[in-house]
Parts: structure tokens; sequence; C-alpha cells
């Protein structure tokens, strides 16, 4: 089969399964009532969807679930950078830090959004340190082990052409924990939505997540469900993105 | 006792000799006096290891001297005692008559592993060293394409170092190494990796840049016959552990040579055969040793 047939098949395949689930739940909902009530229906929920953009009311929520992932992201990127650099290229304070660090990491941590929302009031910024407790280890980890798995040709070779301290950390240490960085980057900017929106759900009084609490609150299971469909489909476009940005952060990399 | 042994006693006769005493001799480009180089033992139960001990060497100005031994037999560590990377824990350096503190800044080091940076293009691993030397940009862009065409890489300049082969990323190495004008080239088995053809090309090329400008080379390898073809001196080095010079032989085969015809000449052949006869021992110890110790480095 030649690849363009391929691709062809595929997308048919994926077409008709998404098909053939309508369509059982069409059925499914005209036979029982229960099921109607479960699942809701999946015209009522594009009439939703519809509703949303057509008014723009969703315009309002999104940007804020969008701005709280965004902020998470960099506070948590920025943060574990500096930390992850610090704590790396100094042994004795790796040492004192590592379990502190191996505690907070495995501390499961969406127990401490209602924490946070004490702390950081019902606005953003609780969902932003929710999504920042998040993302911070996981890019912490990859900037601390970008540094120490730097291999010290790459140090010799850096000092013999002149580099001290400072041009050791900015022409090395720094751009091998990015390639770490970028790799992990789906996972990083994932957990950040991830971050907000369960930080809404716990408590808000904007954004997607809460949207889908509002509805949750009088059986609306149809406006859940649109609410739902709707960040599965932020977070693909999230997804699909950052594979165009590693494409190009990361072309050295290729062959 | 681990801390004595490891002071740094360059510093010492940095202090304890100062004025042109040395200088006023003939200054070698590298002079290592008595080095010993001892690594602290990596588990408690284990003894220290001496990779070189009490070793005596010196390079001349613009001469080429090869390194050879069996492999594994502490020749990198006394590039990298030269080189300034590691400071030896008995001994001193000194370069063109000046004892050595920290790297060694007349040195070009081109390293056995892959060394590049592979975020930075061709162009960007060449002019790296010019830029952290406080060249501009521009310039320091210029001079780097003008290497890497000199090291026949034009057209080459945006290509990163995954994509580009052993012999290539070699030659880049080597301009990297040369775009900073080195007095010294300290080379540790820079072909090792290719194979044979591009092998003889590249030790063809060295040849002509080094007769362009007659740096100080130090060139270490285990291949006996890389070393007659290129160098003006032959050092041969005991196996190790505790590694020092055994044998030394003058190559007066005429420059300049093609390393591709020299093997055929009868003048290398019997020097090949003079210098086989010590190296074989060594080989031969340093494999027995091999079957009854633990490699280490």
């Amino acid at each position: 089969m030649s690849p363009a047939v391929q691709r062809t098949v595929v997308w048919s395949c994926r077409l008709a399964l998404i098909g053939i689930l309508l369509v059982a739940w069409v059925i499914a909902i005209n036979h029982s009532k229960i099921a109607m009530f479960f699942l809701g229906s999946p015209k009522v929920i594009a009439e939703h969807l519809f509703q949303w953009f057509a008014t723009g009311k969703i315009f309002r929520h999104l940007g804020i679930t969008l701005l709280e992932t965004m902020l998470s992201f960099v506070i948590g990127c920025s943060l574990a950078l500096v930390l992850g650099l610090w704590l790396a290229l100094n042994d004795i304070l790796a040492r004192i830090c590592d379990p502190f660090i191996k505690g907070l990491n495995s501390m499961p941590r969406l127990i401490m959004a209602p924490i946070f929302a004490v702390w950081f009031g019902l606005g953003i910024w609780s969902k932003v340190a929710l999504g920042v407790t998040l993302v911070f280890f996981v890019v912490f980890f990859n900037v601390f082990q970008g540094i120490r798995e730097v291999s010290p040709v790459l140090i010799a070779n850096a000092r013999m052409l002149g580099a001290r301290r400072r041009d050791l950390v900015r022409r090395v240490y720094i751009p091998s924990a990015m390639s770490w960085v970028f790799s992990s980057l789906h996972l990083s900017v994932g957990l950040a939505f991830v971050g907000a929106v369960i930080g809404e759900y716990l408590g808000s009084s904007a954004g997607v997540g809460y949207l889908i609490l509002e509805a949750e609150g009088t059986f609306d299971i149809e406006t859940v469900l649109a609410g739902v469909i709707l960040l599965t489909t932020c977070a693909l476009t999230l997804d699909y993105i950052i594979t165009l940005v590693e494409e190009s952060l990361l072309k050295w990399q290729a062959k | 006792m681990l801390r004595t042994l490891h002071e740094r006693p360059r510093t010492r006769s940095a202090k304890g000799r100062t004025g042109g005493f040395f200088t006023t001799m003939s200054a070698a480009a590298l002079d290592l006096r008595g080095i010993t180089c001892t690594f602290p033992a990596p588990s408690r139960d284990a003894e220290p290891y001496t990779a070189v001990r009490d070793v005596d060497i010196s390079l001349g100005d613009g001469e080429f001297v090869a390194i050879v031994g069996p492999t594994g037999c502490g020749k990198s560590t006394i590039l990298n005692v030269a080189a300034g990377l590691l400071a030896a824990t008995a001994g001193e350096v000194s370069v063109f008559g000046t004892p050595l503190a920290g790297i060694n800044s007349h040195a070009g080091y081109m390293f056995q592993a892959e060394a590049l940076l592979p975020w930075l293009t061709a162009r960007g691993n060449v002019s790296l060293g010019l830029e952290m030397h406080g060249v501009a940009r521009a310039e320091a862009t210029q001079r780097a394409d003008a290497w890497l065409e000199r090291v026949g890489l034009a057209g080459f300049e945006e290509r990163y170092p995954k994509q580009l082969s052993g012999g290539m990323k070699k030659r880049v190495a080597l301009a990297q190494t040369l775009v900073l004008e080195p007095r010294i080239l300290l080379m540790d088995e820079p072909f090792s990796a290719l194979d044979i053809q591009t092998r003889q090309l590249m030790e063809n090329e060295l040849l002509d840049m080094w007769s362009a400008d007659r740096k100080s080379v130090f060139f270490v390898t285990h291949d006996l016959e890389e070393a007659i073809s290129l160098a003006d001196r032959v050092v041969v080095m005991s196996a190790g552990p505790g590694t020092k010079p055994v044998a030394e032989f003058k190559v007066d085969i005429p420059r300049p040579r093609d390393v591709t015809e020299i093997v055929q000449s009868p003048h290398y052949l019997d020097l090949h055969r003079r210098i086989w006869e010590i190296l074989k021992k060594e080989v031969l110890k340093s494999y027995e040793r091999g079957k009854t110790m633990v490699p280490v480095g």
C-alpha cells in the first residue's frame, strides 16, 4: 500500500469509529430513559458547544483556563530551571535537598488544591500554584539530569577552547538541560493544563473547569460532556503545537 | 595523606622559580618533569591507582612527537596534564619556559571521543572558541567559515554534528581547535574511530597543515604506523600502571611525507621493526596484566 492510500484507510477507519459510536449512542438514548439521563444527547451537546461559541460566552472561560495553563508552565519551568541548574552544579546542596525534593514530588499534590485556594483565593493564582507544583518537578528532574549527563569530554573541550565557568553554564550546561526540557514538553504542558482544570473544578468563579462544576451541580450532563469535549480538543491542539515547536527547537537532534 | 598527595606542585614551583632562570635555556614548547598521577581509590578496599609515574618528556618548539604505548597505559593522562585539565600529583609542567597553572592557553586539544557541541552547527562549533575569547560575532563567523573551507567543509557550515559523517566531524573538530591558532597541538588518538582510507586522508591533511606553520604537536596513538608516518620522534611508553617512557626513536624520514606511500620504504620498515620489538614487550605485559586486573580508566 502506498503511504497516501494508507493515510486514507487510517482516517476513514477513525471517522467510521466515531460514526459507529454516535449511532450506538443515539440508539441507546432513544430506547432507554436511564441511558438518556446518564449519557445525554449528542445533539444537545453539539448545540451547547455551538451556543458557547455563537454567543461568545466560552471565550472568557477558555481564555482564563489557557492563561492559567500558560502561567503555570512558564513559572514552573523558570523555577525548575533556576533551581535545577543551581542544585546540579552544587553537589553538597543537591545532597542536602535530595530527600526534600523526593518527598515533595511523591506527595499527592492534588490534595494541595484546597490549601492553595485558602492561600491564593479563588482567582487564577490558586490554579496557577497547583499547575506549578505539577510542572515544576517534571522540568526540575529533566534539568538536573540534563546537566549531570553532560559528557566530561564536552566540558574539557569547551575549557580548552577558553570557556570560563560562566561560559560553561551558558554555552554547555543550559543548552544541554534545555534539550531534556524540550523533550518533556508534552508532559509538562499537559500537566499545566491538568493543574488549571482541576484547580478550577475544585473551586473557582471562571474557567472551563468552573463551567463543568456548575453544570454538575444541576445534573446537566450535556453541558458537562460539552466541557469535556472542549477540554479534550484544547489538549490535542496544545499537543500538536508542541510537536511543531519541538521540531524547530530540536532540529539538531534529527539525523 | 591523600591531601598532601594531591597538592598541586606547580603552584609551589610557580612561586619558587620566578624570573628567567628557565627561559634562558632553550625553551621547549612543553616540558614535563617527574610527572606522577595517582587517582584516589574508587572504593575503600581498593588501592589508589597510579596511572603514570615519574614521567620526563619534552616537546621542542615546532616538533611533532608521537607517543605510543599499549591501550589504556595512561597516554591520555599525560596529555591531560599537559593541557592543564588534570593536576599532576607530583612533578612540573612548563610551557615555553613558564610553569603551567590552570588550563594551558597555548594548547589546542583534539579529543579521541566526540567533543563537538551537538546543539551548535559546524560554524557555531568552530566560532565558539573565538566568541569565548571576545571576538565579535561577525568576525568569528567569518574566520570560522574560512577554517571550515580550509578543512574542506565549505557548504556544510549550517549542518549539525549529527548530520555529518565521522570524518567530517573530525574535520570540524580540527578547525575548531586550529581557528584559535594554538602554538601547541595535543592530539589524543584523534583519528582512531575513522575507517582506514578516511584516516590516511586526514593524516596527510594534518601533515600539510602542520608543515605550513610548524606547531608543536603531541600526538598520542596506539598505532605504530600512524606514529612513524607522522612524527619527528616516537616515544614508547611502558605498560600501565605506573607508565613511563621506555624508549625514544628519531624518525629521520624526509618530509614532505605521504602516509600511504611511506609504509613501503625500507627505512620505514626498519624503524617499524626496531620500535615494535620494544613496544611488543609492553603490549604483551599489558595484555598479561589485563587478564588478572580489573581495567581502570
